[in-house]
């Protein structure tokens, strides 16, 4: 599938097809109970992408509420000290509630108004797509409901308590391996129970259609911005894109608009862990094969018995055994490449990065960061690299401070 | 004739309601399951729901996920379930078996070695909770030309024009949800349920079972007026839990008695 004539004749702008599938990714894995539900969604967004009002309202919210559009910066001091191509932060860390999740969260809960729906429910991992979620529900007055991985509650305690600020109710899941893909199954239970009143605020390009597409639509503006930044600061495209890769929505919002720009390379970078040859990561398009999980067909963490298995990285965020149906289909397609940093790398990175520019990266974004390090050297002095500096790493700080044997 | 119909076919027959019965392989231990099923049968289960345990099993209450979990902790697979069913038929050649879980599982082992080794075990029918029939195809076609049943979930939202399409894939029977809800939920609306069935009985002549929140006799009565069957899960797979200490003989017979006053229940109808 990954010879040169697939990938010309690609039209990257029709896909997902009419049942939400990308080749044989993607799709509607869902108890019956949610068909409608769904339907209702894919046929209310449809309607709503196209009008002009909904559109403004979005862009408005982005303007003024986010912050956008975010800078790209040149990391000039950084680029110099790695010695090779110039690499260039798209800073969606800026954004407000510190990552590029709120263009999503914002999108959806648009559409959880034009719904009627007065409820709302989110998973979350790392705790950036929740905060973001309690963020625009609080904005809108609606009520907030944030399933969080028991586990990932004691990692994340401040974003907890940024949540509950907010007035967000967050419930902590300790079934299964109490982090992001149980507080997943819980969202859903939650949903098919109150599927009248509630809208379910996806943060990543996964789950049944149509969210992938369409969280993945309201995740465009990063690679939109960061096209038209390119042109007016290099003057040309960039050479290569780098973002990391949990459920993939940084990294499709950055990458979807150069799909067709042949001459970009994209490398999405999934958590290595331990390192890929110890079984010990999050690397599902590194090291997985294609299986069916929260509503969609994509490369998954699984045993021989097609038990989701756990994962591991540093990184909450990145701690997820699936990944978007989009970037499964765009691996076989060969249109991106799929790559793993593992913890230590990341970790170098964020410290690098904070040293040397004065930017606290997430430890989700600092695994793109590493990447770019070693792409910026093999690619040499007078290429340009784009990195999505997808979230700000002041979530981190405890994490990084107690690999430091430091009690903050 | 495949067993699910033979069965359902002989209970119309003689006005009775079935009762199916759903316990997870492997829990709380693997040799409880085997002798549970023969026990359910002993007492009155017409047919038998056996769920293969899956790390994610979305659908589910808290009961039924915590005999998931219990399940996996002694690593039975979907291949270790077929293996408890071929069990079963060497002494219970009657009694329809029908495996219910998740898509990934199956889809690990692949639609086609699925469908043989399931025929060959003994299994009956697949309902896969995750899996609408319009992402199965493949997997419905193989299962047919096994002779074993497609059962499907239609749901209080499904649309009547939408169940027009789910039961023109359908065989075996149809799977109504009750309620709007995970497994074991507590609020079942006795009058939608009926009002539903009566609708869907103008679409088509397949047996209907109703599943989700039925938990005694009372409950299962009230939906037995107008259902051909009755499902009942969380109530036994809770019970097998709380008795996890126990040798498996301990647990097969007190789960199974739970069934006992359902069965009465269903048999004054």
């Amino acid at each position: 599938m990954s010879n040169d004539n697939s990938k010309q004749s690609v039209d990257f702008n029709n896909f997902p097809n009419e049942s939400g599938h990308f080749g044989q990714y993607g799709g509607r894995f869902v108890s019956e109970t949610l068909i409608s539900a769904l339907d209702d969604l894919t046929e209310m967004y449809e309607r709503l992408k196209s009008d002009p009002e909904f559109q403004r309202e979005f862009d408005h919210d982005l303007a003024y509420f986010v912050g956008r559009p975010s800078p790209l910066y040149f990391a000039k001091r950084w680029s110099e000290k790695v010695g090779g191509a110039n690499i260039y932060l798209k800073r969606e860390d800026l954004n407000h509630t510190g990552a590029h999740k709120v263009n999503n969260t914002i999108g959806q809960a648009l559409l959880a108004k034009h719904s009627g729906k007065t409820r709302v429910i989110a998973e979350t991992g790392a705790g950036q797509h929740g905060v973001a979620t309690a963020t625009i529900a609080a904005r809108l007055g609606m009520e907030c409901y944030v399933y969080m991985g028991a586990e990932d509650v004691k990692r994340q305690a401040i974003n907890v308590y940024r949540m509950k600020l907010l007035g967000a109710e967050v419930i902590p899941v300790t079934s299964g391996s109490k982090t992001l893909k149980d507080a997943m199954n819980e969202a859903m239970r939650d949903w098919v129970t109150n599927v009248d009143n509630t809208f379910y605020i996806i943060g990543t390009v996964a789950g049944p259609h149509p969210y992938p597409k369409l969280v993945r639509d309201f995740q465009c503006i990063i690679g939109r911005e960061a096209r038209e930044q390119s042109f007016e600061m290099i003057g040309k495209l960039p050479d290569a894109l780098v973002a990391c890769v949990g459920g993939g929505s940084n990294a499709i919002g950055l990458f979807h608009p150069f799909l067709e720009d042949e001459a970009v390379a994209m490398y999405g970078v999934e958590a290595g862990g331990d390192g890929l040859e110890t079984g010990r990561h999050a690397a599902p398009l590194n090291e997985g094969i294609p299986g069916v999980l929260h509503g969609n067909r994509t490369y998954l963490m699984e045993d021989d018995d097609g038990q989701i298995i756990e994962t591991h990285s540093v990184s909450a965020g990145l701690d997820y055994p699936g990944v978007g149906p989009e970037h499964s289909w765009l691996k076989d397609l060969g249109r991106v490449q799929y790559v793993a940093i593992n913890d230590q790398e990341a970790l170098a990175a964020f410290r690098n990065l904070t040293r040397v520019e004065g930017i606290i990266p997430a430890l989700e974004s600092s695994h793109a960061i590493a990447y770019a390090e070693k792409l910026a050297k093999e690619l040499g002095p007078g290429k340009n690299i784009v990195v999505n500096l997808s979230g700000r790493g002041d979530k981190d700080i405890h994490t990084v401070a107690e690999i430091d044997g430091i009690t903050v | 004739m495949n067993r699910i119909t033979q069965c359902l076919q002989t209970l119309k027959e003689s006005n009775r309601k079935a009762l199916v019965t759903y316990i997870v392989n492997g829990d709380p231990v693997p040799q409880a399951t085997l002798k549970t099923m023969h026990a359910l049968v002993e007492k009155g289960a017409d047919i038998i729901e056996l769920g293969v345990p899956f790390s994610d099993p979305m659908a589910e209450g808290p009961s039924i996920q915590r005999g998931h979990e219990r399940a996996l902790e002694h690593k039975t697979s979907l291949r270790n379930t077929l293996e408890v069913v071929r069990a079963f038929r060497e002494t219970d050649s009657k009694t329809p078996v029908v495996l219910m879980g998740y898509t990934n599982p199956v889809e690990r082992m692949g639609a086609e070695t699925f469908a043989t080794l399931a025929k060959d075990a003994g299994v009956d029918g697949l309902l896969t909770v995750d899996l609408p029939p319009e992402e199965a195809p493949n997997l419905i076609e193989r299962l047919k030309s096994a002779e074993l049943e497609n059962i499907f979930l239609l749901a209080p939202t499904t649309s009547d024009e939408r169940a027009e399409k789910v039961i023109s894939m359908a065989s075996g029977f149809l799977y109504y949800v009750s309620l709007k809800g995970v497994t074991g939920a507590g609020h079942l609306n006795v009058d939608e349920v009926n009002a539903r069935i009566s609708r869907l009985r103008e679409q088509t002549s397949l047996p209907i079972c109703v599943g989700f929140g039925i938990k005694d006799g009372e409950s299962a009565k009230s939906v037995g007026q107008k259902a051909d069957g009755v499902v009942v899960g969380s109530v036994l797979v809770s019970k097998m839990g709380d008795l996890a200490d126990q040798p498996a003989d301990v647990i097969a017979e007190q789960t199974a008695e739970l069934i006992s006053p359902i069965r009465a229940a269903l048999d004054e109808l």
